[in-house]
């Protein structure tokens, strides 16, 4: 963590440097503190993986925002075609999140991403149960969500 | 020049998606699938049009403001979608006919079973809420 403070302390230093005390100076000055500090890594140690963990957040925003258009494309395309190809189907996924924070980003997640939407989750949150557009194949559905949304999430909170 | 192109395109595609959700919730078959339509195109939509904002205004306030929104939308329309569809699944509304619905599904969740219905007597629990839902079968 204290790695994420120098980086904060280097943005407010180059905002200042600048002049330019606003959001996207701000920005710019992360940014930049943060590829100064991944020059410089060798030299201290850093504890929390802190570079690793930024990289995951980032990828994991990307893939977000790239599966939500991905989604509402197809959704668009159900909706304005006369014919509804949909196979719905209620399908139960098994749950390997552990915690309510991860659970909740989980369950978020999979109800933005393309044809499948969060119904329920057990008492002891081991299996989802997920209301699935296409639901031919359910094996095929619990393992895109294993390798996908959940490995990331995972791999950026811990 | 550029900016602007994108701005009207953002704001546009925005109101297009917005377009499709509310067009959702009238043609496609049922509550689940509606649910669907309204989360994704929804918040796709207030996205882009909050983009649009934020790039048109610039200033730190709009930003802040704008950046919230869209964090807000992102944690809490799946959550409504959920408890819409949980409520749905719960209360027997019927779904569309080629809905495959996992058999282990009623009972892991703890869900009494259907009245009338062929596999087990009702509990007293389950006397409380399901009688009224068996007349309202229209779609």
């Amino acid at each position: 963590m204290s790695v994420f403070l120098l980086n904060l302390l280097l943005a407010v230093a180059w905002a200042g440097l600048t002049g330019t005390f606003s959001l996207t100076g701000l920005a710019i000055g992360y940014v930049v503190g943060f590829l100064a500090l991944w020059v410089i890594s060798p030299l201290f140690q850093d504890q929390g993986g802190y570079f690793m963990r930024v990289y995951r957040w980032i990828k994991l925003l990307v893939l977000f925002h790239y599966e939500l258009i991905v989604s509402s494309v197809q959704v668009a395309w159900d909706v304005l075609t006369p014919r509804h190809r949909a196979r719905p189907g209620i399908v139960a996924v098994p749950l390997a999140a552990k915690g309510e924070a991860e659970v909740l980003l989980v369950t978020n997640l999979i109800s933005l991403t393309p044809g499948t939407l969060s119904l329920d989750v057990t008492e002891d949150c081991n299996t989802l149960f997920v209301h699935a557009m296409f639901a031919d194949d359910p094996d095929q559905i619990c393992a895109d969500i294993r390798d996908g949304m959940e490995r990331w999430v995972k791999e950026a909170l811990t | 020049m550029i900016l602007e192109l994108f701005l009207s395109a953002s704001v546009l595609l925005g109101g297009f998606f917005a377009f499709v959700a509310g067009l959702g919730i009238l043609r496609l078959p049922d509550v689940l699938i509606r649910m669907h339509a309204t989360t994704k195109a929804g918040t796709l939509a207030s996205g882009l049009i909050m983009l649009a904002v934020i790039f048109a205004f610039g200033d730190a306030s709009t930003v802040a403001r704008g950046v919230s929104i869209v964090l807000f939308l992102l944690l809490t329309a799946p959550v409504a979608a959920h408890m819409i569809g949980r409520a749905a699944f719960r209360a027997d509304v019927p779904l569309w006919g080629k809905t495959k619905i996992d058999p282990t599904a009623r009972t892991k969740l703890g869900v009494p079973p259907r009245p009338g219905g062929k596999v087990r007597a009702q509990t007293a629990s389950s006397t409380a809420i399901s009688p009224t839902r068996n007349t309202n079968g229209t779609t």
